[in-house]
């Protein structure tokens, strides 16, 4: 056991750096010390959440790191603890949040401060969603992101930056305020809103069948899946760099953790009878979104559509609920975090230097900034799918996973990783090669050193996860086993109940 | 049975008699005084005499307190209540010190007719049978008509206060003529004896029900009893709307609950429908009607409106949990109101006070400290976690989800989406608008109200524990 709650100093940390950015004076100085205490914040809560990988007992799956705490009265408590399943999102969003920071070093100019409080808070939020064992706190943590990010698209955003972040807020409110309700329900039928005992718990079919549909009106926006995923290419268009990296790269992957930590575990009957619905949507996704990508001329939405396509794997692999699915599921969201975050960041490397999105803006850019295309090659090769990248591994066992429950959907989905071969290469082809002959382009210089350092540790991460993807898989595959493990067990039981009778 | 009242069996009155003395003696005093003398000792004496009165409350043993043959009844729920509507009132007089001195309207009566109106209240949460009950109404209501007209060389503030009393009177009318029909068909006026002989007094007595809540629906500004709220919002002094919006408000739900769980238990399911179909047509009228306001005062109203109607979510459960919820709820949503209309109140700049909405535009980068809680604020009210408005929604719908209310819950839920469209439509305009011309400074005592409500709204997930608590053991005392 820990001697210190360390969940809560993860969480809470980046709160007390804003807080102190906050009571900085408003002069220039303090624009200089709100990005370098914000980068400090997030580097010191970064290598304390390495702390918890160190400690972290992969052989259990059980949660770890356990903290709990009256909170609201009753059966709600302030509790907090990881597994398996969630520790990799935990980290991920730790180590994505100094790179934000530092993405937004020279990129944001107006209103340092509150941009810099803003990140911090959404950090703590995040952090908190993956880590929250009760489902309020939880629910808290899932909306209150809402917030940081309605103002960072908003106020940081580009020319439609209203129209977008009013479509962020509002899409994913409605689809949380149904799951909230759903939340309710289980606290009545359980009499508690403790997470590890809700996952033992039976809740009656019917229950299960409309609190399914509740939690993934909300987790489907925020995935996003098909059709609900309209709010994405818009608020990832608008929202400056390192806004859209953490929407990529984090907020969507607390639908899939939803999925993950409540539909499946909670609901295993609904989840089996309804998994043709998802299947369905997961392919619709993975097709017809990359088909839209094809169609793109602004660099970020392509990007975007493709997140859309790739959710679709993750989806698809969860809800195929074998070994291979899930654990492919889990890679592929922290394969997809690295990759998307990283390819926003890329974008956001020209777009300071040109201010423009647009593909048919650049050209020839490996001439001048052959770095940079460096980078982004390996980059789009692992949003391909390419093997010896992150990105094969998660779609490589998605398929898999799924192929040995349902062969159709698993073909379909494999058409849609040929699409994302042909926007992607397209993407690059457009943006780096060909001849350098737009006047614009003649003095854009390579990458500098900052962005060096943001780029190097996602490219090595990259390459690392697709040769030897052995620590994130092991550090979740206990918990995965369980998870099929209960899964299983609950559906054979429900079974034999209704063949004794 | 009925005894002569001594002055021993007067201690539960003891708010009331401090509030009444005090505000006669208030009232003497500035006539002494004369006019032309700064108000402000008259405000901070009223002020002083609502804490006093605050402070007898809490002093009061814990436990039942009858008094007045039964018909004056303290209990957890109306201490609860009682607080809340001092606090409302103290705020609200604090407010408009310095509305008043700048707009010239140095009138003493302003604040000792909100110390009566308080009186009113307080014996408004506190009656047990509807003679009391009609007698704090009334006793809440008069000075009300008079402070919204209380501007009486502006044609809107005479059109508010007038409008205001006629709509008033005929709410009241229908509450007289609800509670004859409930004494004709029960011979009793006492809530108690009500209960009693509800079982078989029969449609008469559904009837008198429903000319009761109409009343009642007046005073909270629940659909369909609404329409005087935007214009009497709009034209009545700011100060006097900020107090509108707050301690009247939670008047108006204590007698609408204590009447509906005390008086009527033995026919829950008959004004459990008509209390779920308020609730719905205020939530979804406070949410779409608002969109389209520019004036800020009359979004307010509209707002205030959509929030009756969630605080009703709680009554329509008829549970204990929901009245828990409907306590937690009122005591955030002052918080919530008075925070705003801090801020409304000093939307002051050189041609004076201003109340459009896009004079707002760009105030995160002239006062940010006052957006950003303002903006917080608004949060809260749309009910975005972790602010404390979340949790004042989430005691309603728990308690609408435990009594089987799914679709009132729905509907609710969903209109608390449409509504966060226009909180969101304010905070857009703060913080993505081009700057207009900055505000004049504001009054400290403003800065007080602005920075403790909204502190308390942002800090209140972390240790919500006690009002929870407080709220519930208010809640078991009615049951």
């Amino acid at each position: 056991m820990t001697s210190w709650p360390i969940l809560s100093v993860v969480t809470f940390l980046p709160i007390a750096g804003a807080v102190f950015i906050a009571f900085l004076r408003d002069d220039e100085a303090a624009v200089r010390n709100a990005r370098w205490v914000a980068l400090w914040t997030t580097l010191i809560t970064f290598a304390i959440s390495l702390i918890l990988v160190w400690r972290f007992d992969p052989t259990s799956a059980d949660f770890q790191f356990l903290e709990k705490r009256p909170w609201l009265g009753g059966a709600i408590n302030y509790s907090m603890g990881v597994d398996g399943i969630s520790l990799p999102f935990v980290i991920l969003t730790t180590a994505l949040m100094p790179i934000s920071i530092l993405a937004s070093w020279t990129s944001i100019q107006s209103r340092v401060r509150e941009y810099m409080i803003a990140f911090l808070v959404l950090e703590t939020l995040m952090v908190g969603t993956f880590c929250a064992l009760d489902l309020v706190l939880f629910y808290l943590f899932f909306e209150g992101g809402l917030i940081p990010m309605f103002l960072i698209i908003g106020v940081w955003g580009g020319p439609r930056r209203v129209y977008a972040s009013f479509k962020f807020f509002l899409y994913t409110l409605l689809g949380s305020v149904l799951m909230l309700l759903a939340i309710m329900a289980m606290y009545w039928e359980a009499g508690t809103t403790d997470i590890p005992t809700l996952l033992h718990h039976a809740f009656p079919r019917a229950l299960q069948t409309w609190a399914w549909f509740a939690f993934l009106a909300s987790f489907a926006v925020k995935m996003p899946m098909w059709p609900v995923h309209t709010w994405l290419p818009d608020a990832h268009v608008e929202a400056p760099t390192a806004g859209s990296v953490i929407l990529a790269a984090i907020l969507l992957k607390m639908g899939g953790y939803g999925f993950l930590r409540f539909s499946l575990p909670m609901f295993p009957q609904a989840s089996a009878d309804l998994a043709p619905l998802i299947y369905a949507m997961s392919v619709v996704a993975i097709v017809y979104t990359s088909l839209v990508a094809l169609v793109q001329e602004d660099i970020k939405k392509l990007i975007a559509y493709s997140s859309v396509a790739h959710m679709g794997f993750v989806t698809m692999g969860l809800f195929a609920m074998t070994a291979q699915g899930v654990a492919g599921g889990i890679f592929q969201m922290i394969s997809h975090g690295i990759v998307s975050a990283a390819l926003f960041l890329c974008v956001g490397v020209v777009y300071d230097r040109m201010h423009t999105r647009e593909i048919a803006a650049y050209g020839g850019l490996v001439n001048r900034m052959p770095i940079y295309a460096f980078a982004f090659m390996i980059f789009t090769l692992a949003n391909v799918g390419l093997p010896g990248t992150s990105g094969f591994v998660g779609e490589f066992l998605t398929l898999i996973g799924t192929f040995r429950i349902n062969n159709w959907v698993a073909t379909l989905a494999t058409l849609g990783t040929i699409l994302s071969a042909a926007y992607a290469l397209w993407l690059y082809r457009k943006v780096i090669f060909g001849k350098l002959e737009k006047p614009s382009l003649f003095a854009i210089k390579d990458v500098g050193w900052r962005e060096m350092a943001i780029l190097a540790p996602l490219v090595i991460l990259t390459i690392v996860f697709g040769i030897y993807p052995k620590p994130v898989l092991d550090m979740s595959a206990v918990s995965v086993t369980q998870l099929i493990d209960n899964f299983q067990h609950a559906l054979s039981s429900v079974q034999a109940a209704s063949l004794a009778r | 049975m009925y005894a002569a009242p001594t002055l021993t069996g007067l201690f539960p009155l003891l708010p009331e008699i401090v509030l009444g003395l005090g505000a006669m003696a208030l009232l003497m005093l500035g006539v002494f005084r004369g006019s032309g003398r700064s108000v402000v000792p008259i405000d901070a004496a009223s002020i002083a005499l609502l804490v006093i009165a605050g402070v007898i409350v809490l002093w009061q043993p814990e436990g039942k307190l009858v008094t007045l043959g039964g018909s004056f009844v303290v209990d957890g729920f109306a201490r609860f209540l009682k607080i809340l509507a001092l606090l409302g009132s103290a705020a609200a007089i604090l407010m408009s010190i310095d509305y008043d001195k700048r707009e010239g309207q140095q009138r003493f009566e302003y604040s000792v007719l909100i110390v009566l109106s308080t009186l009113g209240m307080l014996m408004l949460i506190s009656a047990a049978d509807l003679i009391a009950l009609y007698l704090g109404l009334e006793l809440m209501s008069l000075p009300l008509y008079v402070v919204a007209a209380s501007h009486r060389t502006s044609l809107r503030s005479t059109e508010a206060g007038l409008k205001y009393f006629v709509l008033g009177a005929l709410s009241s009318g229908m509450l007289l003529y609800g509670a004859s029909l409930v004494y004709g068909f029960t011979g009793t006026v006492t809530f108690t004896g009500i209960a009693h002989s509800a079982a078989d007094a029969g449609t008469g007595l559904v009837f008198g029900l429903v000319f009761l809540f109409a009343g009642f629906c007046f005073k909270v500004s629940a659909v369909p009893f609404h329409m005087w709220t935007p214009d009497v919002y709009e034209g009545a002094p700011t100060p006097v709307t900020a107090f509108f919006a707050a301690a009247p408000k939670v008047a108006g739900i204590a007698m609408f609950v204590r009447v509906a769980v005390a008086a009527f238990p033995g026919i829950t399911a008959q004004w459990q429908e008509i209390v779920a179909f308020v609730s719905i047509a205020s939530m979804l009228l406070g949410s779409f009607a608002a969109i389209g306001q520019r004036n800020i005062k009359r979004l307010m109203a509209y707002s205030s409106i959509g929030h009756m109607g969630f605080a009703l979510i709680g009554l329509a459960a008829g549970t204990s949990e929901g009245v828990q919820g409907v306590l937690v709820y009122m005591a955030i949503y002052i918080s919530m109101t008075l925070g705003v209309f801090a801020v409304i109140l000093s939307m002051r700049r050189s041609g004076g006070m201003v109340e459009s909405i896009d004079q707002l535009a760009g105030l995160a980068r002239t006062r940010p400290a006052v957006a950003f809680f303002l903006a917080m604020l608004l949060f809260s009210m749309a009910g975005v976690p972790p602010l404390a408005g979340f949790f004042a929604k989430f005691y309603v719908f728990l308690a609408a989800i435990k009594a089987g209310l799914y679709v009132l819950a729905v509907i609710g839920v969903l209109a608390s989406v449409v509504g966060a469209y226009y909180y969101l439509a304010i905070i857009k305009t703060m913080y993505f608008d081009e700057p207009a011309e900055g505000f004049y400074s504001m009054p400290n005592e403003l800065k007080v109200v602005l920075g403790v409500c909204a502190l308390f709204n942002i800090l209140f997930f972390v240790y919500p524990g006690p009002l929870v608590g407080v709220a519930s053991a208010a809640a078991h005392s009615l049951f």
